[in-house]
């Protein structure tokens, strides 16, 4: 097996009274693309918080790129890109200077930043967008430059928070190619989606219910464990009895 | 009869063409889906068709009566339920249901026999404020006030975006039950897997319409050979498969990678050409929606 990326255990975090996380244990192994599926309310954004290194958890342990999760989350903000549909990328600014702003942030040099914003251009194939505002690109340009971005520091882990609503399918095929292409680069992948279908794209899938990771393993033996034809049956048996609202 | 009616709808805004030419009709009683990403035009036909804006060109009737002359009328008769979250965040479950009553003339109890279904699921919770309703549940709110006033049209416009896959099931049980009560439903959605919920669908991308059938007469459509394929390293397999004899193309699809194939194809010199990946396969299969997506917008 690979290396792994991020190893957790019995990751708790409460607010008061509420157990928002309850007991999570898991490995993600290097180049993985590991969907993080989960009803709403089911703890999974507290959850993406403490593996980001935004939040600390309650009690637990674990590590994410190397760092301990209980104490070291600036450490591992540095080692992992982050992009959500929400948002990723700045609309009044222009392509080059979203680049150019997300390398400053993480610290890249001038000659580094130049390098790798050409690279990053000539491999979305945008050389000719530099100067366009970041507001006046289709959705699908834009979702395609925020995961090129959210690697520019070259992390181990990209955090994909529902990437790709909205989206064509063609363009949506797109999107999941530039995806697989830098798990095949090593990079870890770790995905949350609404999309049941979209999680049969991921090496391996989670599926949170009020709080706990219910089910982990590969979509076809999910499939096979549940005895069901989808994605989509399988969340549903696993979060239909769940107890927690939003 | 058609309940909806709509002939070569057009709109812009600015240079932006949202709508191009748009024509369909839509029966009584049928649950009819809008099926397209964003920027389709989806949520321009609706603010036409329950007369918020009007039409560059084109016209459409809604229950019989013109969208620009009757807009009055259309309004009383049509439930409408935008894509964003169209209730009043501080005021409870039971006050908006009230307010929106009150807005049609109409006392809840009147119409309770056709909310009921849905408003006693969240009925517990009616003295709670509305923006802290769960995402399913602020739908179910939603849909009983777009139904307060016994509406005979109900628009939807993508209900299902961004709540879960259970809460997603729920409000389709909903919208069948609706449409055996009688009540002609447009409905939007992003998810192609929804498709086969509607009794017909229509296609959209970019304010066109790439094609209109039941679901199972859309997939009819697709006319070419169709193969899913697996290999143990299935990004190389992607870029091996474009390249050889007869593929179309080739395009993930969940664990497996869909083909189109050509007549030139075959599938043991499609082995041999790609002999050097370990764990190859190959199985003829059925084309779904999202294939039949795919090929009308690359046509």
């Amino acid at each position: 097996m690979s290396e792994t990326v991020i190893s957790v255990r019995n990751l708790t975090k409460r607010f008061g009274d509420f157990t928002a996380v309850n007991n999570i244990s898991f490995d993600v192994y290097q180049g993985e693309i590991f969907g993080f599926l989960g009803a709403n309310g089911a703890g999974k954004t507290t959850a993406m918080r403490m593996l980001c290194g935004l939040s600390y958890p309650t009690s637990g342990s674990g590590t994410v790129a190397g760092f301990n999760v209980m104490r070291e989350g600036e450490m591992i903000k540095r080692h992992i890109g982050y992009m959500s549909q929400r948002f990723s990328l700045y609309n009044t600014l222009t392509v080059g200077e979203n680049i150019k702003l997300f390398a400053g942030i993480y610290g890249l040099s001038k000659q580094v930043t130049a390098k790798r914003s050409d690279e990053l251009l000539a491999r979305l194939k945008f050389s000719s967008e530099r100067n366009t505002l970041v507001k006046a690109l289709p959705l699908g340009w834009k979702q395609k430059l925020a995961f090129a971005i959210a690697g520019i520091h070259r992390p181990e882990i990209i955090f994909l928070d529902e990437p790709t609503g909205g989206v064509d399918p063609v363009t949506r095929r797109q999107f999941w190619e530039m995806i697989y292409e830098a798990a095949e680069g090593g990079t870890t992948i770790f995905v949350t989606t609404h999309y049941m279908d979209e999680a049969e794209y991921c090496s391996r899938v989670s599926i949170m219910v009020d709080g706990e990771v219910r089910a982990l393993d590969t979509p076809t033996r999910l499939k096979q464990q549940f005895n069901a034809g989808s994605m989509d049956e399988v969340f549903r048996m696993l979060a239909r009895d769940a107890q927690r609202g939003e | 009869m058609n309940v909806i009616e709509v002939n070569n709808l057009s709109k812009s805004y600015g240079k932006v063409k949202a709508l191009d030419s748009i024509s369909f009709s839509v029966k009584r009683s049928e649950l009819f889906g809008l099926i397209g990403p964003d920027g389709a035009g989806k949520t321009t036909l609706f603010r036409l068709l329950t007369t918020l804006i009007n039409p560059d060109e084109g016209s459409a009737a809604v229950d019989g009566l013109d969208i620009i002359k009757d807009y009055r009328k259309i309004r009383s008769r049509v439930g409408y339920m935008p894509g964003r979250f169209s209730l009043y965040p501080d005021l409870t479950v039971e006050e908006n249901l009230t307010f929106f009553a009150a807005i049609f003339g109409v006392k809840v109890k009147d119409s309770y026999d056709l909310v009921a279904p849905i408003y006693k699921q969240i009925e517990p919770f009616r003295k709670r404020q509305a923006h802290n309703l769960s995402g399913g549940m602020k739908q179910k709110l939603a849909l009983s006030c777009a139904l307060i006033h016994h509406p005979s049209v109900l628009f939807l416009d993508e209900p299902t975006t961004g709540i879960d896959a259970v809460s997603r099931s729920e409000l389709w049980d909903m919208l069948k039950n609706l449409k055996e009560k009688g009540i002609t439903i447009l409905v939007s959605t992003p998810y192609m897997d929804e498709a086969f919920l509607c009794d017909r669908i229509a296609l959209c991308n970019e304010g066109r319409i790439l094609g209109i059938d039941t679901p199972q007469g859309i997939i009819k459509q697709f006319d070419s050979r169709l193969f899913e394929i697996r290999a143990d390293n299935m990004f190389a397999l992607l870029e091996a498969a474009r390249q050889a004899e007869g593929v179309v193309e080739c395009y993930p699809f969940g664990q497996a990678h869909h083909l189109v194939a050509d007549d030139n194809f075959n599938m043991h010199s499609f082995k041999e050409q790609l002999g050097t990946l370990s764990n190859l396969t190959i199985t003829p299969t059925e084309p779904t929606i999202e294939d039949v997506f795919i090929n009308l917008m690359k046509q």
